[in-house]
């Protein structure tokens, strides 16, 4: 099922027009979305550094958990609220990007990597919180979330930059049905 | 050579060319500098938010900080390089944006302070003993990295 008409629908309503037109709102809404990076990846890279055993090494795990926590998730509030308003105010162009996809993608791995970390050896948590020897799957959900998180970044950077889009035809097949673009068979070539 | 002359010679230098003619490589660039900005952001606001007492308790300031330190010295290596050759690339469009002055201005005053104040503070004197300070040393170190932020991102609006 394609969402496009959807996406069609939601970019004629009067709010994503005014966000879209607004001189100041879309740039806020950007920044908020750039800055709260600090917050919610800065923070989560910390942790995702001490799982690997490469920071803070004296503290215990548990107290990065706890205390960093609250943080990572207020970071991802404010993160899916501003680019909730984002996707709101260009909602076709950018579901038809190819970046935009691949960090959706990006982002249902990371949270879960995230879920397997907490519902699996996490749970064991108390006999490897300070030890010298950190347990292999969780070096490996620290390493994994490096990797992935920097995939949604990068992604997300991208999705400015209209290498791929829609309305650069003739393009690859391959892209085009990445991006979903709807390409009429006989487009003549620009 | 005035002001003006020398960023127009920065801009014509052959990296700043390589840099704007090519498709991929300023996105390229721009991407591992905003890596970056996750990682200094995450290096400094672990310590900042430890000095208000918002965030790591158990811990003593001087642990956090002294680890955290590699993270900032390395990231903003990183940001360094990568800023200079995005400079490179627009280097005239800096000279006339606001936003680029008021983000040098800041980072000049953010890394003496990092490196002064805040260093002295967190590492070597005993940071425990003195909240009040604290808290302003580590709101102060938000504001100023704070502002590097805002003049960062509002160079893409501005030209």
């Amino acid at each position: 099922m394609s969402l496009l008409p959807f996406c069609e629908w939601l970019a004629g309503t009067n709010g994503s027009i005014a966000l879209h037109e607004s001189l100041y709102v879309y740039p806020i809404a950007e920044s908020v979305h750039v800055w709260t990076l600090v917050v919610f990846v800065g923070l989560g890279v910390i942790l995702d550094l001490r799982l690997l055993g490469v920071a803070l090494r004296s503290v215990p795990v548990t107290e990065l958990v706890e205390r960093l926590g609250p943080w990572v998730v207020a970071g991802f509030v404010v993160m899916a609220a501003s680019g909730s308003l984002l996707f709101y105010a260009v909602p076709v162009r950018t579901y038809q990007s190819v970046w935009f996809r691949s960090k959706m993608v990006f982002l249902v791995l990371a949270a879960l990597n995230a879920w397997v970390f907490h519902s699996g050896v996490y749970r064991s948590v108390a006999r490897w919180d300070l030890a010298t020897t950190i347990p292999r799957r969780a070096k490996l959900a620290g390493a994994i979330s490096l990797v992935l998180w920097a995939g949604v970044i990068l992604s997300g950077r991208f999705i400015a930059y209209n290498w791929f889009d829609c309305d650069h035809q003739p393009q690859s097949a391959l892209v085009n049905a990445l991006a979903g673009c709807v390409v009429e068979p006989d487009t003549p070539p620009r | 050579m005035n002001g003006l002359s020398a960023f127009q010679w920065l801009e014509s230098t052959g990296v700043g060319r390589a840099i704007r003619e090519s498709t991929w490589l300023f996105p390229a660039i721009e991407g591992v500098h905003l890596l970056a900005f996750a990682v200094i952001g995450g290096a400094l606001l672990l310590v900042d938010l430890r000095l208000i007492g918002i965030g790591l308790r158990r811990v003593p300031i001087a642990v956090v900080a002294r680890d955290a330190e590699r993270w900032l010295l390395g990231s903003l290596a990183v940001m360094a390089v990568s800023g200079t050759l995005l400079f490179l690339s627009e280097a005239v469009k800096c000279y006339y944006s606001p936003p680029f002055w008021v983000k040098m201005s800041s980072l000049a005053l953010a890394v003496l302070f990092t490196f002064t104040v805040r260093r002295r503070v967190t590492l070597i004197s005993d940071a425990a003993a003195n909240p009040m300070r604290d808290r302003v040393i580590a709101l102060t170190s938000i504001a100023l990295w704070g502002g590097v932020a805002w003049g960062g991102r509002w160079i893409g609006f501005s030209g």
